[in-house]
């Protein structure tokens, strides 16, 4: 056990994963996110019930809520804030790709737009 | 012959060679959900007034299903973070959990995929809509009976919630009223597949390709946790870098349901 534990730890040193002492640290954060996350399910239920007045607001704050409990899961669970920078590089051109397909889209539904599809 | 990179890391990248691999194939995966997510917009934006649900589906249930994923998911990095710790049975312990959570979303997921198909609207000649769950042991072909429904007027009231005072009856309704299809051809009966709206079509195919995830991602899971297990007694690090990029897999399918519970449960 002892052996194992030595090559695990001489593993993470190498910049290929994370240390043990590191695994013990984050244990404690991946739990309390887990609750964050629980408590934004029940976040985004209770929202969806409340009459903000108007329907696009509604979907707004579903969305914001969404997105932090997906900055949660990509940061913590999937280690991003803490990534190598090719991984950084990889997210960042797929997130601009898709953000760019979200603004075609929309686009699309504008009149006078050139990808108008009605 | 041994393939190079596997446990450590590539000077350039700082990586081992599969955690670049599986970042790739979700990036793939980003561009894919986000054509539906995309589609998703396009259809409900375009839709005509009055035809598109609001709160059709199990609200409870889809949240708990969410619950079930985070839980998961936070299973996984436990595991993960025994494994770092040499605390092997602790892993299994946590990853076994995540496998009968992954059991416990698709057994939810195929409940409310069978209250859909047994889940009817019927068009009567009077130009009321009936709309309920069928009952299954009726016999009788001359009736269409629905175990539960309610009527309405118009389709555009079909897509509100029902009222919370609303009481739901058992109905039986003579053939001979129901309205015949355009085509000729028998009808006008339809359940709720993703035959009968956009909004359904788009459910099907959004929830069903996520439910494929959560089988493929359940599937390497458990091979990772039980037949390939033998591996953390030769080679504990490969093992752990296997746990981590099926753990990272597992986690990118609960944030796509992050997004998809909102967008088509609640909004």
């Amino acid at each position: 056990m002892t052996y194992m534990s030595e090559h695990i730890t001489e593993h993470a040193a190498d910049g290929a994963g994370h240390s043990v002492e590191e695994a013990k640290r984050h244990k404690r954060t991946y739990a309390i996110v887990g609750v964050a996350l629980m408590i934004g399910t029940a976040l985004t239920v209770w929202a969806s019930y409340i009459n903000f007045h108007s329907r696009e607001t509604n979907i707004l704050v579903a969305l914001i809520i969404a997105s932090t409990k997906g900055f949660l899961v990509a940061g913590f669970f999937m280690h991003l804030i803490s990534e190598k920078k090719l991984i950084y590089l990889v997210m960042g051109f797929t997130l601009f790709f898709a953000t760019g397909l979200m603004f075609l889209t929309l686009q699309s539904m504008q009149p006078g737009s050139i990808v108008h599809v009605r | 012959m041994e393939i190079p990179y596997a446990v450590r890391a590539r000077p350039d990248t700082g990586l081992y060679n599969a955690k670049i691999g599986i970042w790739l194939f979700l990036a793939s995966e980003v561009m894919l959900f986000g054509a539906l997510f995309s589609s998703y917009i396009l259809l409900r934006v375009n839709a005509d007034p009055g035809t598109w649900p609001l709160h059709l589906l199990n609200v409870r249930l889809g949240a708990l299903n969410t619950l079930v994923l985070i839980l998961s998911s936070v299973m996984v990095v436990f595991g993960w973070a025994s494994l770092k710790m040499n605390d092997f049975r602790a892993y299994k312990r946590y990853q076994g959990i995540t496998l009968l959570c992954a059991l416990a979303f698709l057994g939810v997921k195929s409940f409310e995929y069978r209250d859909k198909f047994n889940h009817y609207e019927v068009q009567l000649k009077n130009g009321a809509i009936c709309d309920g769950h069928v009952d299954r042991a009726n016999k009788d072909t001359n009736v269409f009976a629905f175990e539960a429904a309610r009527m309405v007027t118009n389709h555009a009231e079909l897509m509100l919630p029902p009222a919370a005072d609303a009481k739901l009856e058992e109905v039986k309704i003579p053939m001979s009223e129901i309205k015949d299809r355009a085509d000729g051809k028998g009808k006008e009966i339809e359940n709720y597949g993703p035959w009968h709206s956009s909004y359904l079509a788009i459910y099907f195919v959004l929830t069903g390709l996520h439910a494929l995830h959560v089988i493929g991602g359940a599937i390497v899971i458990f091979a990772i946790w039980g037949p390939l297990s033998g591996l953390w007694k030769t080679d504990p690090e490969r093992y752990i870098n296997r746990v981590e990029v099926s753990g990272l897999f597992w986690h990118f399918v609960d944030l796509i349901w992050i997004f998809l519970f909102p967008v088509l449960y609640l909004l």
